[in-house]
């Protein structure tokens, strides 16, 4: 096979071979040399490191289409997967139940597709108290009873707290 | 221009100072696990009320943890600008908690080995430093950091994706590991594509010195994880001590033998020009003096040279970057005062050695 003059200049080896197929289903072909290929923008250099924006935005992009990804909302902490989207970041813990099945693959995507935490397990999952945590959380909670009016509840949080203090 | 900070000025962090394993071309081995308090809406979603009860919940857990009741807490908010510089060019916080808004602590061990920053992209970031290639003993130190924290806190954990964390980038164990390393004798022979290969093979990132979208200055680079859902903390930390980085080390030994051989004389030109370049100049910028130590140091590390000891270039290469430069100098300057004041301080640490 002879060497194919590149289409656009016409003087340098054609090295760069392109298939487009048309809208139409129509196949047409290019054959330009690396300078043109470059100067029309087609070749790229391969970025090294991995950029969490854009394959957030390619996940999105590619799930745009559904319409029920738009109106997605956590009801804890109110954020909208397209918030979300936007800034890259979640709004709360249960963000990752409420977007889960969007949040999966894009999870698939960033992580070698094993979405199972294989790692460490805090040591006392659950099961023990913690008492600096959980004054401040019930005196959050009383603050906002109060605030609510909620008196019965007020009291009820109030002497919990004193019995957390004294512990 | 008193702050709590002027002690620690200077002298180097005992990381950088300490010489471990590999450290002739292993500068550090970071390891950082984020964190997120349950019952707390991530930051993104929390007002400056809510940020400072997360400071203050997590500064008493510090306080009450088995092994960190000494560790020095400061309000980052309350620094200035140029404090707050001080801690990134000491790897103590990231460039974006130095930028960041509303309340937000670091909270770190005297030796300045290991520190939490309250606040920064989740509630904790923890964070362990060592000198050379020591993975397995700064995780360690980690998980023993994180054992204390969760008797006192009670973290977001899920039981499919494990630690739950602002960006889903860092879900899983929230760990990240990042080994620093200068290898000049590879940009030297155009062989940098070997380390990106290298690093591509296993997934992981090459940066610049200070992290995320930082440039590599001074032939130095930084090789993190980028999966931290799927494999467990062990899996990841092998993948660095056993395998990427011992190979990216006998790469540049490679390269620094090969010049050794076969262009002794080029080698020696690039390492003895710096030294006369440090020596002289009059004016130097932080980057152009980052590099020309870089070669310093290839120079010691080859035995090209012995005149300069490795203590005094690992204490030059913190405290010719600018906010130290200016603690240093005790005022302000401005960047062509900079410059100067960095050319003759470089001239006199090294005419006493």
């Amino acid at each position: 096979m002879a060497l194919a003059r590149c289409q656009r200049c016409k003087k340098a080896q054609a090295t760069f071979h392109l298939t487009n197929i048309e809208r139409n289903g129509e196949k047409v072909e290019r054959h330009l040399c690396d300078r043109c290929a470059e100067e029309e923008g087609l070749l790229q250099t391969a970025k090294v490191t991995l950029d969490v924006n854009e394959l957030l935005e390619n996940f999105v992009s590619s799930s745009k289409a559904s319409a029920e990804l738009t109106n997605l909302v956590c009801e804890q902490c109110g954020i909208s997967y397209v918030e979300f989207r936007n800034q890259g970041l979640l709004g709360c813990a249960h963000d990752y139940d409420a977007f889960k099945p969007h949040l999966e693959r894009l999870l698939q995507r960033t992580h070698d597709n094993d979405t199972t935490h294989h790692g460490k397990v805090p040591k006392s999952a659950g099961n023990v108290h913690r008492p600096l945590q959980d004054l401040r959380r019930l005196k959050r909670m009383l603050e906002e009873a109060v605030a609510a009016e909620d008196y019965e509840r007020a009291a009820e949080l109030r002497d919990r707290i004193r019995a957390l203090e004294q512990a | 221009m008193s702050s709590p900070l002027d002690q620690v000025v200077r002298r180097p962090g005992e990381w950088l100072r300490g010489e471990g394993p590999m450290h002739e071309i292993v500068i550090s081995t970071r390891i950082r696990l984020a964190r997120n308090l349950r019952g707390f809406v991530f930051l993104s979603r929390a007002d400056n009320e809510l940020k400072a009860e997360i400071a203050e919940t997590v500064s008493d857990a510090v306080r009450h943890a088995a092994g960190l009741k000494d560790w020095i807490n400061v309000d980052v908010e309350a620094l200035d600008e140029l404090d707050r510089t001080l801690l990134v060019e000491r790897h103590l916080i990231s460039r974006q908690h130095a930028e960041g808004s509303g309340p937000r602590r670091v909270v770190f061990e005297a030796s300045e080995a290991a520190a939490i920053m309250i606040n920064e992209e989740d509630h904790l970031r923890i964070q362990v430093m060592r000198s050379g290639l020591q993975v397995e003993d700064a995780w360690q130190q980690i998980d023993g950091i994180d054992d204390a924290l969760s008797e006192q806190l009670e973290y977001e954990f899920h039981p499919q994706y494990g630690y739950l964390t602002a960006c889903p980038t860092n879900v899983g164990t929230g760990l990240r590991v990042s080994v620093m390393l200068h290898l000049p004798a590879l940009r030297l022979t155009n062989e940098l594509e070997k380390v990106g290969q290298a690093a591509r093979d296993m997934k992981l990132a090459v940066r610049g010195l200070y992290g995320e979208g930082t440039e590599a200055l001074g032939d130095f680079f930084q090789i993190s994880n980028q999966i931290t859902l799927g494999p467990s903390e062990s899996d990841i930390i092998d993948d660095f001590s056993r395998k990427v980085i011992p190979k990216i080390v006998d790469y540049e030994r490679a390269a620094r033998d090969a010049l050794l051989k076969s262009r002794p004389a080029a080698l020696d030109d690039k390492v003895w020009r710096a030294v006369g370049l440090l020596k002289s100049a009059r004016v130097i910028s932080s980057s152009e003096a980052m590099q020309y130590l870089s070669h310093v140091r290839m120079g010691l590390h080859v035995g090209r040279l012995t005149s300069i000891d490795l203590q005094t270039l690992n204490e030059l290469f913190l405290q010719v970057q600018p906010a130290h430069l200016q603690k240093l100098h005790g005022e302000r300057l401005t960047g062509e005062q900079r410059s100067i004041e960095r050319a003759a301080f470089i001239r006199a640490r090294l005419s006493s050695n």
